[in-house]
């Protein structure tokens, strides 16, 4: 089997991207809402990654 | 009881509505949507999980066995084999294959082994999504 060698950045925007399709997809009513949701709750990952991330750098130096 | 109380309490459909949904949710990723004629959804679903757990097994994550011992150790292996089991036919078909990944150190397998509990639990999103369809709480 493959095998897949992933940063910390890569495997935390892969989780990010296919949380938030599942989540947008069972959340709302209606396709707009569901893509809006989706999109926001990758945002929101990403915010959370990158802010995380310089916390801990921060953190370290 | 007051109205909103009695607004809020449905009565629970009848099992032949939701369970074939539910089932078919469990052992597809996606297949309940698909079965409640939402090939759209059920596509996005299957894609996502299925995605997710196939990376899971390619970064050699760790499949949790049920352990007792401490509440701590019970609480991640059970919890963790339940989130697995809920992958369905793709936890199933690893195990028959016989993928016996032991749990190593090392950020790439411990991101693996989220990726396989949390398309499992991701799965079990899609699975309650289906059963509201299916019962006409939700479009």
């Amino acid at each position: 089997m493959l095998k897949m060698n992933l940063s910390h950045f890569e495997a935390a925007f892969l989780f990010a991207l296919f949380t938030s399709v599942v989540l947008g997809v069972v959340t709302r009513n209606n396709d707009r809402d569901r893509l809006h949701y989706g999109i926001y709750t990758f945002v929101c990952f990403a915010v959370a990654l990158f802010g995380l991330g310089w916390l801990m750098y921060l953190g370290h130096r | 009881m007051t109205a909103k109380e009695k607004e809020q309490k449905k009565p629970v459909p009848p099992l032949g509505t939701w369970v074939p949904a539910v089932a078919l949710g469990w052992l597809i990723p996606g297949g309940g949507h698909f079965l409640l004629k939402r090939p759209g959804r059920g596509v996005l679903l299957l894609l996502a999980i299925t995605g997710m757990f196939v990376c899971g097994l390619m970064m050699r994550g760790y499949m949790f066995q049920p352990q007792t011992g401490d509440l701590l150790t019970t609480l991640i292996n059970t919890g963790g084999f339940i989130g697995d089991l809920c992958g369905g036919l793709l936890y199933l078909m690893t195990v028959a294959f016989g993928y016996g990944q032991v749990d190593t150190p090392g950020h790439v397998h411990d991101y693996g082994t989220k990726f396989l509990v949390t398309a499992g639990l991701l799965n079990l999103l899609a699975m309650v999504d289906a059963f509201e369809i299916a019962a006409g709480r939700k479009n």
